[in-house]
């Protein structure tokens, strides 16, 4: 068993992940309360109001975070909310600009500067987040373009979080949730709604259960259960299947794995390293 | 070019190769010259120089503390970056210290004083199971006393809900990494054939 080839493993689940993105399955997909809070959340944002959209993350995350992105950009231009984006990770605004142009310019006509704007990347971590719970435009003069934000017509009327409806954070890790948390919901009570890796949402349903946030995506499944929301199927649906075969697969191994192990135990020929 | 360099790493899970060595120096460098061009543009430019040579001069201050974080790089004047490094160190620290009372510690605390007898049985049983679960995790964290009779027996309670919960950590783990591999297989399928006009697969 120690001697087996682990190549034939990954051999295995590489196959098992293609055949259902090739021919697909169509599993359904259960919508969590931890998604639906972020879904109803913003649901109830009044037409007109602004957003605060806190991207950070990087192309690193991107095949979980970027279909969150998407759908929740979605649900808050089909209600006529403004977003106001800002990043705290140095590859997240481009990405942020990918996702405003993709869904915000080509599919609803939306304008940069009026409708949405991408305030860029500013480095600082927790300090920008106090800092953006204090004026914004100071933390920002300029956006991604270098465009004083004094001169779009979007930041008219915003100084602070307390001017905007809500966050909505996509996080990727530190500086992110967490902190977003620690320093600007329990600093200045605004509405937070967040969407994270699988890897970090463990650390974050505390959050969810404690009232700080109102919603949590977790991974490609809360990306996959948002885009059931909106009604807006795209990349996370689409691997849906391949990412519950995968994992049949992996308790497969485990459960062989562990079986093999009792058995050579039991006849005394399991070798330590 | 992504799509190469994709099949590049790849090519590590057969053996380690050039291919791949390549990819992942190509990787570290264009990552780290991406980060020095975006904090100069949208960091060094917009809140530092242009308001210094606008007439915001305490700004000189903070501009000052980050040259002295240079003198890392001389061995006879590194001592200058103690001070730049310090006062970094020192606003985080209070910033973290704050965060972390207001944001986990009280708030933690008041979510986890729930009734132990709630209006349903599914939630009074849910209630106690965070409660003992709490409790008995805390537990298993007291090292003032040796782990025997009672103390031992919720010590040996909370490693298994320690353990149920680390197998949670390790199922997210797992999803997050298969997600990985979904999104490059997506992209190869799907993003790089459309490139050329070609639909691989619907």
């Amino acid at each position: 068993m120690e001697r087996f080839d682990r190549r034939y493993i990954f051999l295995v689940i590489f196959i098992i992940v293609l055949f259902p993105l090739i021919w697909p399955i169509k599993l359904p997909i259960r919508v969590s309360k931890e998604a639906m809070g972020a879904y109803e959340a913003i649901d109830k944002i009044p037409p007109g109001s602004k957003v605060y959209f806190a991207c950070d993350y990087d192309p690193g995350s991107m095949p979980e975070l970027h279909p969150m992105t998407i759908a929740i950009l979605n649900h808050l231009f089909s209600h006529d909310v403004k977003v106001i984006g800002g990043c705290l990770w140095p590859g997240a605004a481009p990405l942020l600009e990918d996702a405003l142009n993709k869904v915000g310019v080509q599919k609803f006509g939306k304008k940069y500067g009026v409708d949405f704007v991408n305030l860029g990347y500013k480095e600082g971590r927790e300090v920008v987040m106090v800092s953006v719970g204090r004026d914004i435009p100071a933390t920002f003069p300029d956006d991604f373009y270098g465009t004083p934000v004094s001169q779009l017509p979007i930041m008219k009327g915003v100084r602070n979080l307390n001017d905007l409806a809500m966050i909505v954070n996509i996080s990727a890790g530190y500086p992110g949730t967490k902190e977003w948390v620690q320093q600007v919901q329990s600093r200045y009570h605004v509405i937070l709604a967040a969407g994270c890796t699988a890897v970090s949402a463990p650390e974050y349903y505390p959050y969810y259960q404690s009232g700080q946030l109102v919603g949590l995506l977790g991974g490609l499944a809360g990306a996959a259960e948002y885009e059931k929301l909106v009604g807006v199927p795209g990349t996370a649906t689409r691997g849906m299947d391949a990412q519950s075969l995968g994992h049949l697969a992996i308790i497969a191994f485990i459960v062989l794995g562990n079986i093999l192990y009792l058995y050579l135990k039991k006849k005394g020929k399991l070798t330590r390293r | 070019m992504a799509a190469l360099l994709t099949i590049a790493v790849f090519s590590f899970m057969y053996k380690d190769n050039p291919l791949y060595k390549f990819a992942e120096h190509v990787f570290v460098g264009i990552a780290a010259g991406y980060v020095v061009a975006i904090e100069y543009q949208n960091v060094f430019l917009p809140n530092l120089w242009r308001p210094l040579t606008h007439g915001h001069y305490v700004l000189i201050i903070p501009f000052v503390l980050g040259v002295l974080m240079f003198s890392r790089f001389t061995s006879r004047f590194n001592w200058l970056s103690r001070w730049a490094i310090g006062l970094m160190v020192g606003t985080f620290s209070g910033l973290a210290i704050i965060g972390f009372a207001q944001g986990d510690l009280v708030a933690q605390i008041q979510a986890n004083m729930v009734p132990l007898r709630a209006h349903s049985l599914i939630d009074t049983f849910s209630n106690v199971v965070i409660v003992v679960g709490l409790l008995a995790s805390l537990v298993y964290f007291f090292f003032s006393k040796e782990h025997k009779g009672a103390l031992g027996a919720s010590a040996r309670l909370g490693i298994w809900f320690l353990m149920v919960s680390f197998g949670a950590s390790y199922g997210f783990t797992v999803m997050a990494r298969i997600s990985l591999l979904i999104g490059r297989l997506l992209f190869l399928m799907i993003d790089w054939p459309a490139s050329f006009g070609i639909q691989l697969v619907r």
